[in-house]
């Protein structure tokens, strides 16, 4: 992949979680953020009686759309040239991000202004675009909380969700003016003034700039419609006000027809949010309003996900992070563990399968879970993330030491005789166990005891009393 | 600009990768058409689910839109207000800007609110939907004011999404409002007024 | 009825008494249990380490073992949930996955083994709760109790409030509710070893909830997380005492529970 390269040469997750774990200030505003969104979320999920059966239709939707996928996307296609618009395909990241770069350059302007995309960040495409020559704004408060900072996205609804208000005063103040406005002298932290300093930082830009970049969340392929969901207002100022819109959107955010776009709209705002509704959703087909419209078809490693049976259904993904928000792992973890654009559950299931296992850090990320099953449960496409991270388990290379323990285990395991004596020989040299134990155990004993090994095993004390009964 | 090839390399690893998978049946057993509890009080349930997100909602007969609108403008000080081609003229007092030639991005940035109708409004979601049509405008007419006052008349409420879904035309550009601007990116609470209107202002003829 | 009790590797080497207690309790209930001696492990933890060749071999020498019966106990929900989540997947082969929906698996198939075996697996509350239809078991144990429903207890077998209609049932028992009970204690196996700071932080994060309740015991039914959230517990020197739910629902005035304590 060519993007993620401020991702590339991380160490792997347990090493990255391990410093993050330590860092207090970080734990206190993950703990307060994703405490605060799970009960909005379950409030939200709870209002809807036929919650059930949404989230059903929902999952049936993409699995059927995934089943004919070339069909929908050819439709897409016509559909979005009849209405105007031109469609661009790219294999991978480095297409995706030549063809941004061109239909720039075509039209003779230097910056661009960017909706929130989770596709253009897994191509990279700022980086790319500043390589040509051009300046990509963010303009999502959470991404620019990031641009400013100098810092990587954590989170996939709320990139800047490690930071608290009393960070984003300071990166503010000391960063806005290398970018254009710079912020009000007495800024405080309250997040209304917050959101007020962005709102003056970006008017002149969305005002003026004539290029502007988007992902989607959904692309109906029926109609060549694009839909949009967003809060703040800088998502239809992209999409309106500038003369040329390019979007680019992976080819699994497809839906079939106009009327499965009332399925995903109760599940994602209230799924990702915890809102009834988001404050706004835009749609629009084709060139409209005189704009010129592009979209850009992406795989980039979409089409080897799709060709495994079980890691497949990760494509059913609508990006509304309820997974992230609910795991016990990423709340003390972070999103900067994962190294990669998609953290928390859904990311240890699509990045690995994204981009390999090839890498240290991809390889460790199927394990970074304790299949609790709380990211099933709130999935409102029902993407059985533990089924898929134990198949993944299954697919990456072993440690040499791991694999000779395990085949031990498996070769005790294999005959009934062999456990007992193996466990008659834990009995015996009960006594001897050390209170931390040597090599990869020790993991274990740094923080816990371990229980004391009883004298005598069930399966012996049931042939020693006929069951009790003696 | 697509290299030569990439469309059908993308068709032809898709096809390759869902080879031999079994066909998906869609199965819609959620709700469609309104709940009969509901449909009695649609314009209660709109206006309650609009004021949720910190809109003010007033909720009015026929004769009293007038008033109204008139009286929520002078309590904004809004005088200098956008009106969209096909909106009942009687509704804003004195001579409102129109978008005849269209107004600029800046211009737009200059007026004090914009006043406009809608094609639909969701009770149990407190959405407005607006699709460009007559009293409405093109879309940067209520995305740049920092004021919008819409009026919803009762024959345009539907109880949930499906229905709302159902009336909208794919092949005109819909902007979906639910309540002012706000964002939840500052530690996952919601504040009102970002870059779209910071106020919402709604007036629902009964 | 034939009733095996499939006790788990980890009942059996480290927890035996948990063990003698489920013989207890099910004997008290009139229920004669047997114990098949070629079992051995459920396989769990090589599948969902990521081998799953070793776990299916593990899975069919399980089928072999249990078939005959009609119905088998697990004090454990870890295991049994394993059973009846992944023994499907296991059994299911490239070619039965593409095959139209509707139709079963070849008689005969390993497949069709593990369909027949996994509806008769129980954990220990569903068979008492649902198979016998019992809540109250007699048992008498006058502390102060906290019940961590174990993720697979909660979110894979959906065990709802069958463990805790059990524990209210008890003679001289308090059951005191638990904060953040849904929340996993952040055992998931190799995941202590593979993660042990983010393991070790969910954990201090759990055992501060179960001190914070005043029980004298922590209730749960799966040993491994007990043994986890007791590691730290007694680490800690925190005074409150682990207990699978067999041994609290075991135990009676009279103490004729010997075999529990053994």
């Amino acid at each position: 992949m060519n993007g993620d390269a401020t991702f590339l040469g991380m160490p792997a997750f347990p090493a990255n979680a391990a410093v993050a774990v330590r860092d207090s200030q970080l734990r206190y505003n993950l703990r307060k953020a994703t405490h605060t969104i799970r009960g909005k979320r379950a409030a939200a999920v709870g209002e809807l009686p036929d919650w059930a059966e949404l989230r059903r239709a929902g999952k049936e939707i993409k699995d059927h759309t995934l089943r004919n996928l070339e069909r929908y996307l050819v439709r897409m296609e016509e559909a979005v040239t009849a209405a105007g618009g031109h469609v661009h395909w790219a294999a991978d990241a480095a297409e995706a991000n030549r063809i941004v770069a061109d239909l720039v350059k075509a039209t003779g302007e230097t910056s661009v202004v960017k909706v929130k995309s989770m596709a253009t960040q897994e191509i990279g495409l700022n980086e790319a675009l500043e390589l040509e020559g051009i300046t990509a704004y963010e303009t999502d408060l959470a991404e620019l909380i990031v641009q400013l900072g100098d810092d990587r996205p954590s989170h996939i609804l709320v990139p800047a969700i490690h930071r608290n208000r009393a960070e984003i005063r300071e990166i503010f103040r000391e960063r806005m003016a290398d970018w254009g406005r710079a912020a009000p002298e007495d800024l405080t932290d309250d997040p209304r003034a917050l959101a007020e300093a962005a709102r003056l930082h970006l008017r002149e830009r969305f005002l003026s700039t004539r290029v502007a970049i988007s992902g989607a969340n959904f692309m109906i392929a029926d109609t060549g419609t694009l839909v949009v969901l967003e809060s703040e207002g800088n998502g239809r100022m992209c999409l309106t006000l500038p003369e040329t819109l390019i979007s680019v959107v992976g080819i699994e955010k497809l839906l079939p027809s106009w009327q499965d776009l009332e399925v995903f709209l109760q599940l994602l705002p209230r799924s990702s949010t915890g809102e009834r509704m988001n404050p706004y959703t835009s749609t629009w087909t084709g060139a409209v309003e005189g704009q010129e419209f592009h979209l850009v078809l992406l795989d980039n490693g979409r089409t080897n996900v799709l060709a495994d049976e079980i890691g497949r259904q990760a494509l059913r993904c609508i990006r509304c992070s309820a997974c992230l928000n609910v795991c016990p792992v990423y709340e003390r973890a972070g999103g900067h563990a994962y190294g990669s654009v998609y953290p928390g559950p859904i990311g240890a299931i699509l990045t690995p399968q994204l981009r390999g296992t090839a890498s240290k850090l991809d390889a460790s990320l199927p394990y970074a879970s304790t299949l609790c099953g709380a990211c099933f449960d709130a999935c409102p496409v029902a993407i059985d993330i533990p089924e898929v991270l134990v198949h993944l388990r299954g697919k990456v290379r072993h440690a040499r030491v791991e694999r000779l323990g395990m085949r031990a285990a498996g070769w005790v395991f294999n005959r009934p005789a062999r456990l007992a004596r193996a466990q008659r020989l834990g009995g015996r040299l009960r006594r001897f166990v050390p209170g931390r134990l040597p090599g990869p155990l020790s993991a274990w004993t740094d923080t816990r005891d371990i229980p004391d090994i009883p004298p005598e095993s069930f399966r012996d004390w049931w042939d020693r009393t006929d069951g009790g009964v003696q | 600009m697509t290299a030569a090839g990439s469309r059908e390399l993308i068709l032809s690893r898709i096809r390759s990768a869902v080879a031999g998978a079994g066909e998906v049946e869609i199965t819609r057993a959620y709700r469609t058409s309104p709940d009969p509890v509901r449909a009695t009080g649609l314009v209660e349930l709109l206006a309650e689910r609009v004021a949720d997100y910190r809109a003010v909602v007033h909720v009015v007969d026929e004769g009293e839109a007038v008033a109204t609108i008139a009286a929520a403008l002078a309590r904004r000080g809004a005088t200098r207000l956008v009106v969209p081609e096909g909106l009942p003229p009687e509704w804003v007092p004195g001579e409102p800007v129109t978008d005849d030639p269209p107004l600029s991005a800046a211009e737009l940035d200059g007026v004090d609110g914009v006043v406009t109708g809608c094609a639909v409004a969701i009770a149990e979601t407190g959405t407005i939907v607006l699709d460009a049509g007559p009293g409405q405008g093109r879309r940067a007419l209520t995305l740049v004011p920092d004021y919008h006052l819409c009026v919803v008349r009762a024959g345009q409420i539907v109880a949930g999404v499906p229905e709302a879904v159902g009336r909208l035309d794919p092949s005109r550009p819909l902007t979906w409002i639910s309540g002012p601007s706000a964002t939840s990116d500052i530690e996952l609470n919601r504040v009102e007024g970002v870059h779209g209107p910071r106020a919402l202002e709604v007036v629902v003829i009964r | 009825m034939r009733v095996a009790l499939f006790i788990t590797c980890v009942n059996d080497t480290l927890f035996p008494g948990t063990g003698r207690a489920v013989v207890t309790l099910l004997r008290r209930l009139g229920c004669d249990v047997e114990f098949p001696r070629a079992q051995t492990c459920c396989g769990q933890m090589h599948v969902n380490t990521g081998y799953p060749e070793e776990g299916r071999r593990l899975a069919r020498h399980f089928v072999d073992v249990f078939a005959e019966y009609d119905a088998v106990v697990a004090p454990s929900g870890s295991c049994a949930a394993m059973v009846r989540e992944q023994y499907p997947r296991l059994a299911r082969t490239p070619a039965a996955a593409g095959a139209p929906a509707g139709e079963g698996p070849p008689p005969g198939s390993f497949a069709a083994e593990v369909a027949e075996t996994v509806p008769k697996v129980y954990e220990l509350s569903e068979f008492l709760v649902d198979v016998l239809g019992v809540t109250d078991v007699g048992a008498y144990f006058p502390h102060r109790v906290t019940y961590h429903p174990t993720c697979h207890s909660l979110r894979g077998l959906h065990l709802e409030d069958r463990p805790t209609r059990l524990l209210e049932q008890v003679r001289g028992l308090e059951l005191v509710p638990l904060p953040g009970a849904d929340e996993c204690c952040g055992f998931g196996g190799t995941f202590a070893l593979k993660n042990p700071a983010i393991s070790a932080a969910m954990c201090a994060d759990k055992v501060h909830n179960v001190t914070t309740t005043g029980a004298e015991v922590l209730c749960a039914a799966d040993n491994s997380c007990l043994m986890h959230i007791g590691g730290t517990l007694v680490r800690q020197r925190a005074g409150v005492r682990i207990m699978h739910l067999a041994e609290i629902l075991a135990a009676t005035e009279s103490g004729d529970d010997r075999t529990v304590r053994g």
